[in-house]
């Protein structure tokens, strides 16, 4: 997840954009997305396990997740006609055994 | 027959115990090294966790970014944890484990900023989550993420 926003929204983990002013706000917005592991990736995981070090199979999947849950906030945001996301938080949860959520929030504004 | 019973009891884990710890203690310094590397390529580049920029930056455009890693502990290490937890205490095993995965986090970051023509990074936050399915008794995916994510910027004006 290099590139977390998609064309004409800027998201920022900040109460503003930097250089830019904040004309107008929105509300918040949200994005989840919930995912269950890949037996196959979890097989390997499991070895991998043994002698410790990155899971890559699940760093990701994790990443695709959050990347997954950033665009359906972005997708909100750009509904109402806002032009950015401010103050952007994650969350993770996990809601049973193998399967997770991902949450993505944050304030829709409308900047100059 | 009962030999093979008890080798299978007590001299399979045992072996694979050893396994654990030779390839885990491999791989961690390994990680430690290619970790201190990039960041001594990326020296000089601003990553700070103010939440507004110094004054004297002069932002033209900025981005989200995100960096992050999964990362498990060896079978070794997580036998001496689960140990450890019988008596409380200090889990070293479990120390250079977290901070291996934020430092790598961090450089993930920081190394897509500058892949992407950022100059620095602010509001830099830390994030760390367990992944569910982990078991006490070493069972089980025992995974960590580490998340890093802060907000990007291009500089104008600023030199250095």
């Amino acid at each position: 997840m290099n590139v977390v926003s998609s064309h004409a929204i800027v998201i920022s983990n900040t109460e503003s954009i930097p250089g830019r002013n904040i004309v107008e706000f929105y509300g918040v917005v949200t994005g989840n997305t919930v995912r269950a592991k890949h037996v196959g990736r979890d097989i390997m995981a499991g070895l991998k396990n043994i002698v410790g070090g990155e899971l890559k199979g699940y760093t990701e999947l994790l990443q695709d997740s959050r990347k997954e849950a950033t665009n359906r906030m972005i997708e909100q945001a750009k509904s109402m006609g806002a032009n950015a996301v401010v103050n952007v938080r994650f969350a993770t949860s996990s809601i049973s055994q193998g399967a997770a959520e991902l949450f993505a929030y944050g304030t829709a504004v409308r900047v100059s | 027959m009962e030999n093979l019973s008890l080798f299978f009891n007590f001299g399979l884990p045992l072996i694979v115990l050893m396994v654990a710890y030779f390839i885990g203690s491999a791989i961690e310094k390994k990680h430690f090294a290619n970790i201190r590397e990039r960041e001594d390529q990326l020296h000089g580049f601003p990553v700070v966790s103010f939440d507004t920029m110094p004054d004297d930056w002069n932002a033209s455009s900025s981005d989200m970014v995100t960096g992050s890693i999964v990362i498990s502990l060896d079978y070794f290490k997580r036998v001496i944890a689960g140990l450890r937890g019988l008596i409380g205490g200090r889990i070293k095993t479990y120390e250079p484990l977290l901070e291996r995965a934020r430092r790598e986090a961090l450089l993930r970051m920081t190394e897509s900023a500058r892949t992407q023509g950022y100059d620095a990074i602010f509001n830099v936050r830390l994030e760390t989550s367990r992944l569910a399915n982990a078991t006490r008794d070493g069972k089980g995916t025992a995974g960590v993420e580490m998340l890093a994510f802060g907000t990007a910027v291009k500089l104008k004006g600023r030199s250095g």
